[in-house]
Protein backbone atom coordinates (compact mmCIF):
# COMPACT_ATOMS: atom_id res chain seq x y z
CA UNK A 1 0.00 0.00 0.00
CA UNK A 2 1.60 3.28 -1.05
CA UNK A 3 0.48 6.86 -0.47
CA UNK A 4 -0.63 7.67 -4.00
CA UNK A 5 -2.69 4.51 -4.44
CA UNK A 6 -6.30 5.01 -5.54
CA UNK A 7 -8.86 3.35 -3.33
CA UNK A 8 -12.45 2.28 -3.59
CA UNK A 9 -14.73 2.14 -0.56
CA UNK A 10 -14.02 -1.57 -0.28
CA UNK A 11 -10.22 -1.32 -0.48
CA UNK A 12 -9.91 1.78 1.74
CA UNK A 13 -8.13 0.56 4.89
CA UNK A 14 -10.05 0.36 8.17
CA UNK A 15 -7.48 2.58 9.89
CA UNK A 16 -6.28 4.89 7.09
CA UNK A 17 -4.43 7.14 9.55
CA UNK A 18 -1.93 4.41 10.41
CA UNK A 19 -1.93 2.40 7.18
CA UNK A 20 1.40 3.87 6.03
CA UNK A 21 4.66 4.06 7.95
CA UNK A 22 4.57 7.84 7.68
CA UNK A 23 1.08 7.87 9.18
CA UNK A 24 2.17 5.59 12.04
CA UNK A 25 5.16 7.80 12.83
CA UNK A 26 3.07 10.94 12.66
CA UNK A 27 0.55 9.45 15.05
CA UNK A 28 3.17 8.40 17.59
CA UNK A 29 5.13 11.65 17.29
CA UNK A 30 2.00 13.68 17.74
CA UNK A 31 1.18 11.96 21.01
CA UNK A 32 4.71 12.69 22.23
CA UNK A 33 3.99 16.33 21.44
CA UNK A 34 0.71 16.11 23.35
CA UNK A 35 2.61 14.73 26.36
CA UNK A 36 4.79 17.85 26.21
CA UNK A 37 1.74 20.08 25.82
CA UNK A 38 0.31 18.51 28.97
CA UNK A 39 3.40 19.62 30.91
CA UNK A 40 3.21 23.10 29.38
CA UNK A 41 -0.42 23.60 30.37
CA UNK A 42 0.14 22.03 33.80
CA UNK A 43 2.81 24.61 34.59
CA UNK A 44 0.48 27.41 33.46
CA UNK A 45 -2.25 25.95 35.68
CA UNK A 46 0.21 25.72 38.57
CA UNK A 47 1.22 29.37 38.07
CA UNK A 48 -2.41 30.44 37.93
CA UNK A 49 -3.31 28.54 41.10
CA UNK A 50 -0.34 30.03 42.96
CA UNK A 51 -1.14 33.59 41.83
CA UNK A 52 -4.95 33.47 41.93
CA UNK A 53 -6.44 36.55 43.61
CA UNK A 54 -2.97 38.01 44.30
CA UNK A 55 -3.73 41.68 43.63
CA UNK A 56 -1.77 44.76 44.76
CA UNK A 57 -4.68 46.60 46.41
CA UNK A 58 -7.92 45.51 48.03
CA UNK A 59 -10.14 47.51 45.67
CA UNK A 60 -9.31 45.28 42.70
CA UNK A 61 -11.64 42.63 41.34
CA UNK A 62 -11.04 39.00 42.33
CA UNK A 63 -11.97 35.77 40.57
CA UNK A 64 -15.41 35.50 42.20
CA UNK A 65 -16.29 39.08 41.14
CA UNK A 66 -15.27 38.53 37.52
CA UNK A 67 -16.43 35.14 36.30
CA UNK A 68 -20.02 34.60 35.23
CA UNK A 69 -21.77 31.28 34.71
CA UNK A 70 -23.74 31.99 31.48
CA UNK A 71 -20.71 32.96 29.37
CA UNK A 72 -18.51 30.11 30.62
CA UNK A 73 -21.36 27.67 30.15
CA UNK A 74 -21.95 28.79 26.55
CA UNK A 75 -18.24 28.53 25.73
CA UNK A 76 -18.04 25.07 27.29
CA UNK A 77 -21.04 23.75 25.36
CA UNK A 78 -19.72 25.15 22.08
CA UNK A 79 -16.28 23.60 22.51
CA UNK A 80 -17.63 20.23 23.70
CA UNK A 81 -19.97 20.07 20.71
CA UNK A 82 -17.13 20.93 18.35
CA UNK A 83 -15.26 17.94 19.78
CA UNK A 84 -18.17 15.66 18.79
CA UNK A 85 -18.44 17.18 15.29
CA UNK A 86 -14.77 16.40 14.68
CA UNK A 87 -15.45 12.81 15.79
CA UNK A 88 -18.17 12.74 13.09
CA UNK A 89 -15.63 14.04 10.57
CA UNK A 90 -13.24 11.18 11.40
CA UNK A 91 -16.10 8.70 11.21
CA UNK A 92 -16.72 9.78 7.61
CA UNK A 93 -12.99 9.68 6.90
CA UNK A 94 -12.95 6.02 7.91
CA UNK A 95 -15.90 5.43 5.57
CA UNK A 96 -14.01 7.13 2.72
CA UNK A 97 -16.65 9.86 2.31
CA UNK A 98 -14.58 12.96 1.74
CA UNK A 99 -17.39 15.50 1.25
CA UNK A 100 -19.11 14.54 4.48
CA UNK A 101 -15.83 14.77 6.34
CA UNK A 102 -15.26 18.26 4.94
CA UNK A 103 -18.79 19.30 5.94
CA UNK A 104 -18.32 18.13 9.56
CA UNK A 105 -14.93 19.81 9.71
CA UNK A 106 -16.54 23.03 8.53
CA UNK A 107 -19.09 22.81 11.36
CA UNK A 108 -16.22 22.18 13.79
CA UNK A 109 -14.39 25.26 12.48
CA UNK A 110 -17.51 27.43 12.77
CA UNK A 111 -18.05 26.30 16.37
CA UNK A 112 -14.39 27.02 17.08
CA UNK A 113 -14.75 30.54 15.73
CA UNK A 114 -17.83 31.21 17.85
CA UNK A 115 -15.93 29.99 20.92
CA UNK A 116 -13.11 32.38 20.04
CA UNK A 117 -15.52 35.28 19.52
CA UNK A 118 -16.96 34.72 23.02
CA UNK A 119 -13.46 34.60 24.48
CA UNK A 120 -12.51 37.90 22.82
CA UNK A 121 -15.73 39.42 24.18
CA UNK A 122 -14.93 38.07 27.66
CA UNK A 123 -11.39 39.49 27.68
CA UNK A 124 -12.62 42.86 26.43
CA UNK A 125 -15.22 42.89 29.17
CA UNK A 126 -12.61 42.14 31.87
CA UNK A 127 -10.21 44.79 30.55
CA UNK A 128 -13.09 47.24 30.70
CA UNK A 129 -13.57 46.31 34.38
CA UNK A 130 -9.88 46.97 35.08
CA UNK A 131 -8.67 43.36 35.11
CA UNK A 132 -5.80 43.45 32.60
CA UNK A 133 -2.61 41.54 31.85
CA UNK A 134 -0.53 44.09 33.77
CA UNK A 135 -2.99 45.04 36.53
CA UNK A 136 -1.92 42.25 38.91
CA UNK A 137 -0.04 38.96 39.18
CA UNK A 138 -3.47 37.33 39.13
CA UNK A 139 -4.25 39.12 35.83
CA UNK A 140 -0.98 38.01 34.23
CA UNK A 141 -1.48 34.39 35.27
CA UNK A 142 -5.12 34.37 34.14
CA UNK A 143 -4.50 35.85 30.69
CA UNK A 144 -1.44 33.66 30.11
CA UNK A 145 -3.31 30.44 30.89
CA UNK A 146 -6.63 31.20 29.20
CA UNK A 147 -4.94 33.16 26.39
CA UNK A 148 -2.59 30.26 25.66
CA UNK A 149 -5.60 28.01 25.30
CA UNK A 150 -7.25 30.59 23.03
CA UNK A 151 -4.09 30.68 20.92
CA UNK A 152 -4.26 26.89 20.64
CA UNK A 153 -7.87 27.16 19.45
CA UNK A 154 -6.81 29.74 16.86
CA UNK A 155 -3.97 27.52 15.69
CA UNK A 156 -6.29 24.51 15.50
CA UNK A 157 -8.74 26.48 13.37
CA UNK A 158 -5.99 27.58 10.97
CA UNK A 159 -4.79 23.99 10.83
CA UNK A 160 -8.23 22.61 9.95
CA UNK A 161 -8.86 25.36 7.41
CA UNK A 162 -5.55 24.89 5.63
CA UNK A 163 -6.04 21.11 5.46
CA UNK A 164 -9.58 21.54 4.12
CA UNK A 165 -8.54 24.07 1.48
CA UNK A 166 -5.31 22.33 0.51
CA UNK A 167 -7.03 18.99 -0.04
CA UNK A 168 -10.39 20.27 -1.32
CA UNK A 169 -9.83 19.02 -4.86
CA UNK A 170 -7.61 16.06 -4.01
CA UNK A 171 -10.06 13.97 -2.04
CA UNK A 172 -8.92 11.46 0.55
CA UNK A 173 -5.70 9.50 0.22
CA UNK A 174 -3.33 7.72 2.57
CA UNK A 175 -1.16 10.82 2.20
CA UNK A 176 -3.63 13.22 3.80
CA UNK A 177 -5.74 10.92 6.00
CA UNK A 178 -3.11 10.96 8.83
CA UNK A 179 -2.97 14.76 8.54
CA UNK A 180 -6.71 15.10 9.11
CA UNK A 181 -6.60 12.56 11.90
CA UNK A 182 -3.76 14.27 13.78
CA UNK A 183 -5.49 17.66 13.47
CA UNK A 184 -8.62 16.16 15.03
CA UNK A 185 -6.51 14.73 17.88
CA UNK A 186 -5.16 18.24 18.47
CA UNK A 187 -8.72 19.55 18.59
CA UNK A 188 -9.70 16.97 21.21
CA UNK A 189 -6.66 17.90 23.26
CA UNK A 190 -7.78 21.55 23.20
CA UNK A 191 -11.08 20.35 24.59
CA UNK A 192 -9.31 18.33 27.31
CA UNK A 193 -7.48 21.48 28.41
CA UNK A 194 -10.72 23.46 28.37
CA UNK A 195 -12.42 20.91 30.67
CA UNK A 196 -9.75 21.73 33.26
CA UNK A 197 -9.94 25.47 32.56
CA UNK A 198 -13.70 25.68 33.07
CA UNK A 199 -13.46 23.54 36.21
CA UNK A 200 -10.29 24.88 37.85
CA UNK A 201 -10.36 28.50 36.69
CA UNK A 202 -14.02 29.38 36.28
CA UNK A 203 -16.09 27.06 38.49
CA UNK A 204 -13.56 26.93 41.34
CA UNK A 205 -13.09 30.70 40.93
CA UNK A 206 -16.82 31.29 41.36
CA UNK A 207 -17.01 29.02 44.40
CA UNK A 208 -14.23 31.09 45.97
CA UNK B 1 -2.93 1.48 16.02
CA UNK B 2 -3.73 -1.99 14.83
CA UNK B 3 -3.94 -1.96 11.08
CA UNK B 4 -6.65 -4.37 10.07
CA UNK B 5 -6.48 -5.24 6.40
CA UNK B 6 -9.21 -6.68 4.26
CA UNK B 7 -8.64 -10.42 3.93
CA UNK B 8 -12.08 -11.34 2.71
CA UNK B 9 -12.57 -12.93 -0.69
CA UNK B 10 -15.57 -10.69 -1.15
CA UNK B 11 -14.52 -7.10 -0.34
CA UNK B 12 -18.09 -5.81 -0.60
CA UNK B 13 -19.28 -8.12 2.15
CA UNK B 14 -16.33 -7.00 4.24
CA UNK B 15 -17.23 -3.39 3.50
CA UNK B 16 -20.75 -3.86 4.78
CA UNK B 17 -19.41 -5.38 8.00
CA UNK B 18 -16.91 -2.55 8.47
CA UNK B 19 -19.54 0.13 7.84
CA UNK B 20 -21.70 -1.48 10.49
CA UNK B 21 -18.77 -1.58 12.90
CA UNK B 22 -17.98 2.08 12.27
CA UNK B 23 -21.63 3.06 12.77
CA UNK B 24 -21.65 1.07 16.02
CA UNK B 25 -18.56 2.87 17.24
CA UNK B 26 -20.06 6.24 16.29
CA UNK B 27 -23.10 5.38 18.42
CA UNK B 28 -20.77 4.80 21.38
CA UNK B 29 -19.12 8.14 20.73
CA UNK B 30 -22.48 9.91 20.85
CA UNK B 31 -23.27 8.16 24.15
CA UNK B 32 -19.88 9.28 25.49
CA UNK B 33 -20.66 12.81 24.38
CA UNK B 34 -24.06 12.86 26.12
CA UNK B 35 -22.42 11.66 29.33
CA UNK B 36 -19.82 14.41 29.06
CA UNK B 37 -22.58 17.00 28.63
CA UNK B 38 -24.42 15.48 31.60
CA UNK B 39 -21.33 15.76 33.86
CA UNK B 40 -20.79 19.35 32.71
CA UNK B 41 -24.40 20.20 33.57
CA UNK B 42 -24.00 18.72 37.07
CA UNK B 43 -20.79 20.71 37.65
CA UNK B 44 -22.36 24.00 36.53
CA UNK B 45 -25.61 23.36 38.40
CA UNK B 46 -23.77 22.69 41.66
CA UNK B 47 -21.90 25.98 41.39
CA UNK B 48 -25.03 27.88 40.29
CA UNK B 49 -27.01 26.73 43.36
CA UNK B 50 -24.68 28.64 45.70
CA UNK B 51 -25.89 26.71 48.75
CA UNK B 52 -23.52 23.75 48.80
CA UNK B 53 -20.27 23.98 50.81
CA UNK B 54 -17.16 24.68 48.75
CA UNK B 55 -15.36 21.77 50.46
CA UNK B 56 -17.91 19.47 48.86
CA UNK B 57 -18.19 21.20 45.46
CA UNK B 58 -14.48 21.45 44.67
CA UNK B 59 -13.58 17.75 44.96
CA UNK B 60 -16.76 16.72 43.11
CA UNK B 61 -16.27 19.05 40.13
CA UNK B 62 -12.59 18.04 39.93
CA UNK B 63 -13.65 14.40 39.85
CA UNK B 64 -16.22 15.14 37.12
CA UNK B 65 -13.50 16.90 35.10
CA UNK B 66 -11.17 13.90 35.44
CA UNK B 67 -13.92 11.51 34.27
CA UNK B 68 -14.65 13.77 31.30
CA UNK B 69 -10.99 13.83 30.34
CA UNK B 70 -10.79 10.04 30.57
CA UNK B 71 -13.77 9.82 28.17
CA UNK B 72 -12.15 12.32 25.86
CA UNK B 73 -8.80 10.46 25.82
CA UNK B 74 -10.07 6.88 25.66
CA UNK B 75 -13.09 7.34 23.38
CA UNK B 76 -12.70 10.50 21.31
CA UNK B 77 -8.92 10.09 21.04
CA UNK B 78 -9.12 6.29 20.66
CA UNK B 79 -6.78 5.34 23.50
CA UNK B 80 -9.06 2.39 24.27
CA UNK B 81 -8.01 0.77 20.99
CA UNK B 82 -5.20 -1.77 20.83
CA UNK B 83 -1.62 -0.63 20.28
CA UNK B 84 -1.71 2.51 22.40
CA UNK B 85 0.86 1.44 25.00
CA UNK B 86 3.59 3.87 23.92
CA UNK B 87 1.03 6.64 23.61
CA UNK B 88 -0.21 5.92 27.13
CA UNK B 89 3.41 6.15 28.34
CA UNK B 90 3.78 9.58 26.69
CA UNK B 91 0.57 11.07 28.03
CA UNK B 92 0.89 9.60 31.54
CA UNK B 93 4.50 10.81 31.81
CA UNK B 94 3.26 14.27 30.84
CA UNK B 95 0.46 14.06 33.39
CA UNK B 96 2.83 12.90 36.15
CA UNK B 97 5.27 15.76 35.59
CA UNK B 98 2.32 18.16 35.31
CA UNK B 99 0.72 16.94 38.53
CA UNK B 100 4.00 17.28 40.45
CA UNK B 101 4.37 20.83 39.11
CA UNK B 102 0.88 21.76 40.29
CA UNK B 103 1.52 20.14 43.67
CA UNK B 104 4.79 22.05 44.11
CA UNK B 105 3.25 25.39 43.18
CA UNK B 106 0.39 24.82 45.60
CA UNK B 107 2.50 23.70 48.56
CA UNK B 108 6.13 24.82 48.66
CA UNK B 109 5.76 28.02 46.62
CA UNK B 110 4.26 30.83 48.65
CA UNK B 111 3.82 34.51 47.97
Amino acid sequence: MHVEEKFTDATWPAAPETATLEGKNKYLGFWLFLGGETVLFASLFATYLALKDKVPDSGMLLAKDLYEIPLTFAMTMILLTSSLTSVYAMYHMKNNSFQKMQAWLLITVLLGFSFLALEVYEFKHYVHLGHTFTSSAYGSAFYTLVGFHGAHVTFGLMWFLSLMLRNAKRGLSLYNAPKFFVASLYWHFIDVVWVFIFTVVYLMGMVG
Amino acid sequence: MANQQSNSANPNLNLEYRRKQNAEEMKHQVITFSMMIFFTLIAFAMVAMETISRWFIIPVILLLAVIQVIFQLYYFMHMKHKGHETIALFIYSGLTVGLITVLVFLTIVWL
